[in-house]
Order: structure tokens, then C-alpha cells, then sequence
């Protein structure tokens, strides 16, 4: 039982990485990525989301939609679950670290809009995990989240520098860097 | 007048080049990019942003005097959920067997940055009928990238366009393309010449 939560730990942060291998999460993997702090102030918001979504929509479909058959309503509960734990999540940071919700700025609001998120609650049913599982399997997919824009944000901080032709400048050189990561990445693929 | 002199038309065209919500804003990429290995499941991917964009654009249009500003992503988002669900059921009865290949991606629209950001930047502040042509423009601009890149990535990467073998025989595919890093590759290559175009366009003038 602990092998299979450990390896649906790591399969979720490295195999099936959420921006790297399923390319869920792109928007604020390339709109928060260019400096470090706010990178890691976006991954553990959308780490923290990720694991409280992953819980309470389980618990929706298993203990609400399911029993009642009302399995078509699931995307549009899901997704107002996530709103309000994301304006959830903003009054605490608002609250704390007023520092950080001035550097994520809009994109705080816009983790309701994270594909990711939604993604791993839609995935956890589609692949018919239970709590436990559901929760595990959802930190793992908030922190490869988290890791793939940490690299990223470390990337793009030491490209500032660098001389990029014009064209390529902005979104094109992020996406090239983006490729190259994910294609590293594949090299997690001989740990299933 | 001619049909491309109208303000609708100007509306409808802005969405194709000038404001293309992947070129331009780097918008919607999210839940898309992963169904381009298949130009066919591409497409449906855009029938269904299309539809969603178009509806909640209208709708929120039609009712924008009566959304409270503070609540206003809340009622963009029921509207959008609401659509998606529909699109989601209608698939599923008409193409079963596109509906599991899309898998999780179609209920996933809903979380397509294009379809809140066109109700919150056009809809809000224009009449049901523009906001319609713009919603129109917007995700017709985006489906064409999206097909651009999975015509990309099923021809080089499988050999087949639409489930068909178009490359000669000895072709050897590049699974690279089918696979995540393809995606990324591809969608970098029609950045950079949109980019490039956009600059030589615009390099003239100066």
C-alpha cells in the first residue's frame, strides 16, 4: 500500500509532470516564471490548492455526485470548489505576506484558471483513486508543478542576460526552454 | 460596402492575426496544446472552444448590465461550465470514441484563459452581436494555430494526415514530435515566424 502511494508520489511529480509531460498549467508556467521568488511563491500556492482541491472534490464525486448519479455536474462543482478555495487561499496570503500577493499579483486569482488544477481533480476520479491517493497523487502533481517552473524561473533569470535574436525574444525562447526541459524530463520515464 | 468594411467583420478579423490570442497573448495554450498529436482532435478541441467562447461571450454580452463586478468571474465561470458540460454530453453522444481520445482536455475548456478573457475584455463593454463575432475571431485565430500545429506534428511525427498515410514509405517518423517536448517544439517554430513576419511587417513602416 505505502509502495504503490509512493511510487503514484513520484510518478505525479516526475513522469506525468504536469507542465513537462501532460501540458496542463502553461499560462502560469510561462507568466510567473521569470524571477525565482515569485516562481516559488506561485508553487506552494498552487501546491497548497492542488492538495486541498484534490481532497474536497473526492470527497464531492464520492460522497455527493456519485451516490445521486449527477456525475454530468462534476466539471461545474469542481471549478467552484477551486474559486473559492482560491479566494481562500488569497485572503490568508493577503493577510500574511502581503509582499507575495503583491508579486503574484494577478496571477493569484488566475489559479482558478490553472488547468492544472482542475486537471488533477478530473484525473483522480478518471483514474479511480480514493482519498489517500487522491490527496498523494495530487501533492505530487502541485510539486512537479512547482519544480517545472522553479527550473524554469532559474532558466529564464540567467536568459535575461543572455543575447537572444529578436524574434525569438519572449514567448519563443521560453518554449524552446520549455521543450528542452520537458524532453529531459523523459529521461524520468525509466523510473516507472 | 463590401463585407470586410463592416465593424463586425473588423471585429470577427482582429481575433485571426492582429490580436491571435496564442501569437500575440500566449492565451489558452494550457488545456489545447496536449490534443494537437491528431489534427483531428485538434479540430473538435476548437469546435469546442469555439462553442464556449461564442456562447459566453454572447450571454455575458446580453446580461453585462446586470453582473455585479465583484462577482463577475464567478458568473463568467458558471456560464462557460455550463456550455462546456453541454459540448461535453453532445460529444460524447455524436463521437464516443473522440470524446475518450480527449479524455479529461474537453472539460477542461473550461479553464481556457480565452474564453474568460474574452468575456472581461470585449463582452463586458459591447452588444451580444459583436461580442459574438469576437468571440468567433478570437477562437477561430486559436483553432488555426492549433491546427497548424498538430498538420506539424501527425505528418512528421506519425506519417498520416487525418488517420491517412501521406509521407512515403521509408519516412522515418519522428516520435519526438507525437510526444510532450514536440508540442512545445512546434508551437516555439510558428511563434518565432509570427514573430518574424510581424517584424518584417512592421520594420517597413518604420
Amino acid at each position: 500500500m505505502s509502495a504503490d502511494l509512493f511510487s503514484i508520489f513520484i510518478i505525479a511529480i516526475f513522469i506525468e509532470n504536469f507542465v513537462l509531460n501532460q501540458i496542463l498549467g502553461i499560462c502560469p508556467f510561462v507568466g510567473v516564471s521569470n524571477r525565482v521568488d515569485s516562481a516559488v511563491g506561485m508553487g506552494l500556492a498552487v501546491t497548497f490548492v492542488m492538495v486541498l482541491a484534490g481532497v474536497v472534490t473526492w470527497s464531492i464525486q464520492n460522497l455527493f455526485l456519485a451516490p445521486f448519479h449527477l456525475e454530468y455536474l462534476q466539471t461545474l462543482s469542481f471549478i467552484l470548489v477551486i474559486a473559492s478555495l482560491v479566494q481562500f487561499v488569497e485572503m490568508v496570503i493577503r493577510k500574511t505576506v502581503p509582499s507575495l500577493y503583491q508579486a503574484l499579483g494577478v496571477y493569484l486569482p488566475l489559479i482558478t484558471t490553472n488547468c492544472a488544477v482542475l486537471g488533477v481533480a478530473l484525473l483522480n476520479v478518471r483514474k479511480g483513486y480514493g482519498l489517500v491517493e487522491s490527496a498523494v497523487n495530487s501533492l505530487g502533481g502541485g510539486l512537479g508543478f512547482f519544480f517545472a517552473l522553479l527550473l524554469m524561473a532559474g532558466i529564464r533569470e540567467r536568459l535575461e542576460v543572455a543575447e537572444v535574436p529578436v524574434a525569438m525574444r519572449g514567448a519563443p525562447i521560453t518554449f524552446i526552454t520549455a521543450g528542452l526541459l520537458a524532453i529531459a524530463f523523459y529521461g524520468f520515464a525509466g523510473l516507472a | 460596402m463590401s463585407i470586410t468594411n463592416t465593424q463586425g467583420w473588423k471585429v470577427f478579423a482582429e481575433g485571426l492575426w492582429k490580436n491571435n490570442p496564442i501569437f500575440i497573448m500566449v492565451l489558452g495554450i494550457c488545456s489545447s496544446l496536449a490534443v494537437t498529436t491528431f489534427v483531428k482532435n485538434a479540430f473538435v478541441m476548437y469546435l469546442g472552444v469555439a462553442f464556449a467562447t461564442v456562447f459566453t461571450s454572447t450571454i455575458v454580452a446580453a446580461i453585462r448590465k446586470r453582473i455585479p463586478a465583484t462577482y463577475r468571474m464567478l458568473v463568467f465561470m458558471m456560464i462557460t461550465s455550463t456550455l462546456v458540460i453541454v459540448f461535453d454530453r453532445l460529444l460524447k453522444l455524436t463521437l464516443p470514441a473522440v470524446s475518450k481520445e480527449m479524455g479529461p482536455y474537453v472539460g477542461l475548456i473550461i479553464t481556457n484563459c480565452i474564453v474568460m478573457g474574452r468575456s472581461e475584455a470585449f463582452a463586458m463593454s459591447n452588444t451580444p452581436w459583436l461580442s459574438a463575432l469576437d468571440g468567433l475571431g478570437t477562437s477561430t485565430g486559436y483553432g488555426l494555430v492549433l491546427l497548424a500545429i498538430a498538420v506539424l506534428r501527425e505528418v512528421l511525427g506519425m506519417g498520416t494526415l487525418l488517420g491517412f498515410p501521406v509521407m512515403p514509405e521509408a519516412y522515418a517518423r519522428c516520435g519526438l514530435l507525437i510526444s510532450a517536448p514536440g508540442a512545445f517544439l512546434c508551437l516555439t517554430v510558428l511563434l518565432f515566424l509570427a514573430n518574424a513576419i510581424r517584424d518584417s511587417m512592421s520594420g517597413g513602416k518604420k
